[in-house]
């Protein structure tokens, strides 16, 4: 069942043009999105810098307007709310974010840090409070003396579990990780994923994991879906995605990989750069760099269609 | 073994701080042959870049000092030299690639004439004759339309772009050694490997060693030769690249190895080392790793000296002790 369901999204700036330009370019930074959370479960968003994950996290938070599609967040029209409405609505999901070091408030106690939610949606008072946000340390594996101190005391993997911390606090449904582990050592990274991973497993969450490192992503998700300049262009489930991908991007992807494997000479699988967002190339917008592109390839740009079960592509190779 | 190109020895670099002194590099060894790849990996903190900065000699002194040690390059102790002398070494014989070529490149001058400069400084050629090289230098790290390129601001060009022209400047006095400090890290996964693929080949073609400093064991498995592990300021194992993933000797290596997802591997957890690296300017009594070391036993309370093992490995760890790899 779909506790978040969005359909068409996008969202496009327009590019300043610069000091002596006037108007400017239309940037499509996401460009119809359709996107499905699963009650309980993780859906792993990946791509490069640029591709619009990031932006398609933010527009799902509405902490950014989309400028067309919908969204709804159990059943209700998310789009639509308004003031106190969307304010009890927005507990509902919450964000973890990449940087633990410029995402919390340095002037904050991380007591006060967990404790506004609670106080803003008057989920407690008082001393019950405080009683909260101890189980809620001792939830992220922080100590209950973290209560009175600030966040420069901690290193990054500590303050990713304050981040964590905050984001429960006022008891979630869904959770929107944007690269939650990027910024941190690999021995920090794997206590936060099996942090995330045990969360869920108590709480029921329902994640949405973005992130560069198809590693990763690989290992906390249930399904994944594959980015390219604004669009979805592959969506599987997550061992399936792997072991058969169907975009030449997401095989390029992978095949760019560094494994641990020591002999292995790295095979640079994708030629070029990713485009800019202002330039998107016409027809596929991975034509540029598909060692498989052909002549359909440039005309016009595959939608993404079921191939098989629960299994989406949006690549001429794999059309119905 | 090939010849030996660089020797570190005993190298302590400190950084004198209000809240203490942080012992940043804290008696690092280890050589690099001509030729050779060497990996030097760690996590943010143990020291790796504090090195490769001792190695060129640009610690910014105060807070930063190198306190004792020396780095020998071709027979000559770099620490001994003087200012003037190791502005040759810089670039000439020894390079350096960083992580963030945004903030390595000149935003007011186009990246051709950066290359230039550097190639009319250390080989003293005309201008004509500078730019021919330059235009040479972005061709051979296949930046297409080389021409024109010369005359892009590094704004106009992309992240993968400008680090190959980083490794263009880097490269243009043919340097016998090149240190690359995490030249991956910053870019996506695509141009992560079209930049080691490129890095290789240029190796392999010009002869040159490399200081491979990174983070990501990955990395390390499909360039090097060699891999120095440091962790908390000192080097806690070092092993041929093979011998290294067939059987890590050290608790911290086996660690960060098994950390680290793999493509195919389950939803089961993922083995983790507890804990964080230790605060630099207060590093625990005895083995560094003690307290995070699920393998402690009543010995860890002493510093255990840098094991010999067979097959040209050494291992920082009473484990080792008296016993094979």
């Amino acid at each position: 069942m779909s506790i978040l369901a969005a359909r068409g999204l996008k969202k496009y700036y327009r590019s300043s043009g610069g000091l002596f330009l006037r108007g400017g370019r239309l940037v499509r930074a996401v460009d119809g999105v359709d996107i499905d959370l699963e009650k309980g479960k993780t859906l792993g968003l990946v791509g490069e810098s640029g591709c619009g994950k990031s932006t398609l996290a933010r527009l799902l938070m509405r902490l950014e307007e989309p400028t067309e599609g919908t969204l709804e967040i159990e059943g209700t029209d998310f789009l639509s709310l308004k003031g106190g409405e969307l304010r009890r609505a927005r507990r509902m999901i919450q964000m973890i974010f990449q940087d633990p070091y410029s995402s919390l408030n340095p002037r904050l106690t991380v007591g006060s840090t967990i404790a506004e939610g609670i106080r803003i949606h008057r989920l407690a008072r008082g001393a019950e409070v405080e009683r909260k946000v101890g189980e809620l340390l001792g939830k992220v594996g922080l100590p209950r003396a973290a209560y009175s101190r600030y966040p420069h005391e901690f290193s990054g993997g500590q303050r990713q579990r304050i981040g964590i911390a905050r984001a429960l606090a006022v008891e979630p449904d869904i959770i929107v990780a944007d690269e939650p582990v990027s910024s941190l050592d690999v021995s920090v990274q794997a206590q936060i994923i099996n942090l995330l991973a045990d969360l869920q497993k108590d709480l029921g969450l329902t994640y949405l994991f973005v992130a560069h490192d198809l590693g990763v992503v690989q290992h906390v998700s249930d399904r994944i879906s594959v980015m390219y300049l604004g669009k979805i262009v592959e969506s599987a489930h997550a061992g399936e995605l792997f072991s058969a991908p169907l975009h030449p991007y997401t095989e390029g992807l992978i095949a760019s990989i560094p494994t641990a494997q020591p002999g292995r000479r790295i095979r640079a699988a994708i030629r070029g750069d990713v485009p800019s967002p202002v330039d998107i190339p016409a027809g596929c917008p991975f034509r540029t760099r598909c060692p498989k592109a052909f002549g359909r390839c440039g005309e016009d740009a595959p939608g993404l269609v079921e191939v098989s079960p629960g299994r989406h592509v949006a690549c001429w190779l794999h059309e119905g | 073994m090939p010849e030996e190109l660089l020797r570190i020895d005993s190298l302590k670099t400190v950084f004198h701080t209000e809240a203490g002194t942080a012992r940043a590099v804290d008696g690092v060894s280890f050589t690099v042959g001509r030729g050779e790849t060497v990996g030097l990996v760690g996590e943010s903190g143990c020291g790796k870049s504090v090195t490769a900065l001792s190695i060129m000699r640009l610690i910014t002194d105060p807070p930063g000092r190198i306190e004792s040690g020396s780095i020998f390059f071709e027979g000559r102790d770099l620490l001994s030299l003087s200012e003037k002398e190791m502005r040759k070494v810089r670039g000439n014989e020894i390079s350096i690639v960083f992580q963030e070529p945004l903030s390595s490149l000149n935003p007011v001058f186009t990246c051709g004439e950066q290359i230039r400069e550097a190639i009319a400084l250390h080989q003293k050629l005309g201008r004509r004759e500078s730019r021919e090289r330059a235009i040479e230098m972005l061709r051979l790290v296949r930046i297409p339309d080389p021409e024109k390129r010369y005359g892009s601001y590094p704004h106009q060009m992309s992240g993968g772009m400008r680090q190959r022209v980083m490794i263009a400047m880097a490269l243009s006095c043919q340097p016998k050694l090149l240190i690359a400090d995490e030249p991956s890290t910053a870019l996506d996964v695509s141009v992560q490997a079209q930049i080691i693929e490129l890095l290789a080949e240029l190796r392999d073609s010009m002869d040159m060693a490399i200081l491979l400093i990174t983070h990501d064991l990955a990395v390390v498995a499909q360039m090097a030769e060699r891999v120095v592990v440091m962790y908390a300021g000192a080097v806690v194992e070092e092993s041929p690249v093979r011998e290294l993933f067939a059987s890590p000797a050290h608790p911290y290596t086996k660690g960060l190895m098994d950390s680290i997802p793999r493509l195919g591997q389950g939803l089961e957890r993922l083995p983790m080392i507890p804990g964080t690296v230790p605060d630099p300017l207060e590093l625990p009594q005895g083995c560094r790793f003690s307290d995070r070391c699920p393998q402690r036993f009543d010995r860890c309370a002493v510093e255990p000296p840098l094991f010999e093992l067979p097959g040209g490995r050494r291992a920082r760890c009473w484990l080792r002790c008296g016993r094979d790899a």
